[in-house]
């Protein structure tokens, strides 16, 4: 639902980079985390409406998804939680550190030459 | 020709979090306690806080924000316990960011505040990726929604520090099952601090008040 608005923010700093850069955006990459709160079929949904008209209107939106990895401080673990259960499945201490999951990262953009 | 990859690496909503990292240091500084409520829609966040605000108003110099896509209406409501509120109308966003908040507080003194409380839009999706500087985020739950919400909805409570369940007095008749939501909330955010409420009758508004009044020990 905010996916417009991380759209948005993503054509902002691509302007910036393109400006600095110079040269038309083929591809832009970005890692969206299972924890992030943004859902990834909504943000290329997002995006196919946001880049029209803009000088973004034939790039691609390329999304690598990152799971929810978690650490447990007790016996040092590390797994692939689902969102709603991420308890150690070894020692069941529940209480886990996110390693990953919560990115929501702008990670590069392919230019034409 | 091949063609050029640019490594930005930077957070998407970079621009947010810096302005919210400017905003924390400004509460900071001015020592005011910030704490921002979320919910979905009609869970009790108006009434919740009206009746926080009317304890808290006599002995603190308090001040609210709060976020709706239209109508001033819950401004309204908010102004009869305290004087210092400020509707932000989204217009279409279903969020509050950073850059709407810095905007609200426009004039207003922070330093002659204890306390800024903040309502977002109701909504337990789009909030949970803004950082609008505050120092405590709580996510509130009423007893007439379902039990597995926070199973539903992980990341909201994964991102707030405290889950508040609201509409206790009508836990009975909407056969809440309250340990089962207590294990869910837990089950997504182990360890959360849970108090159940009900701005009602007043049951756990006396805990809410002495939690956040903690909080500003730390300030």
């Amino acid at each position: 639902m905010h996916e417009l608005s991380i759209a948005l923010s993503m054509m902002e700093q691509m302007e910036q980079q393109a400006a600095k850069h110079g040269g038309a955006v083929r591809s832009v990459q970005v890692r969206i985390g299972d924890m992030s709160g943004v859902d990834c079929e909504a943000l290329r949904f997002a995006w196919q409406i946001a880049r029209e008209g803009t000088p973004f209107a034939r790039t691609e939106l390329e999304i690598e998804k990152v799971p929810l990895l978690v650490r447990c401080p007790q016996c040092g673990e590390t797994h692939e939680a689902e969102m709603f259960a991420i308890a150690c499945p070894r020692c069941v201490t529940p209480e886990q550190e996110i390693l990953t999951g919560r990115e929501l990262e702008l990670r590069s953009m392919e230019m034409e030459t | 020709m091949t063609p050029r990859l640019i490594e930005v690496r930077a957070n998407i909503l970079k621009e947010n979090d810096v302005l919210a990292r400017a905003l924390r240091e400004r509460f900071e500084r001015a020592g005011v306690c910030v704490v921002s409520f979320v919910s979905s829609p009609g869970s009790g966040k108006t009434t919740f806080l009206e009746n926080l605000m009317a304890r808290m108003a006599a002995k603190h110099r308090i001040a609210a924000l709060v976020g709706d896509l239209a109508t001033e209406n819950d401004a309204a409501r908010l102004r009869r316990a305290c004087p210092r509120v400020r509707q932000i109308t989204t217009g279409t966003a279903c969020h509050l960011d950073a850059k709407m908040v810095a905007a609200a507080l426009e004039g207003w003194a922070l330093e002659d505040l204890d306390y800024l409380f903040i309502e977002n839009v109701g909504n337990l999706v789009c909030p949970s990726s803004y950082d609008l500087g505050e120092q405590m985020r709580v996510v509130l739950l009423s007893s007439t929604e379902g039990e597995d919400k926070p199973l539903k909805y992980p990341t909201i409570f994964n991102t707030a520090d405290v889950a508040m369940i609201t509409k206790m007095d009508l836990a009975a008749a909407a056969e809440f099952d309250l340990a089962a939501a207590r294990r869910n909330i837990l089950t997504v955010r182990p360890g959360m601090r849970i108090v159940e409420v009900s701005a009602k009758t007043g049951a756990g508004m006396a805990e809410t008040e002495a939690m956040i009044e903690g909080l500003r020990a730390v300030v």
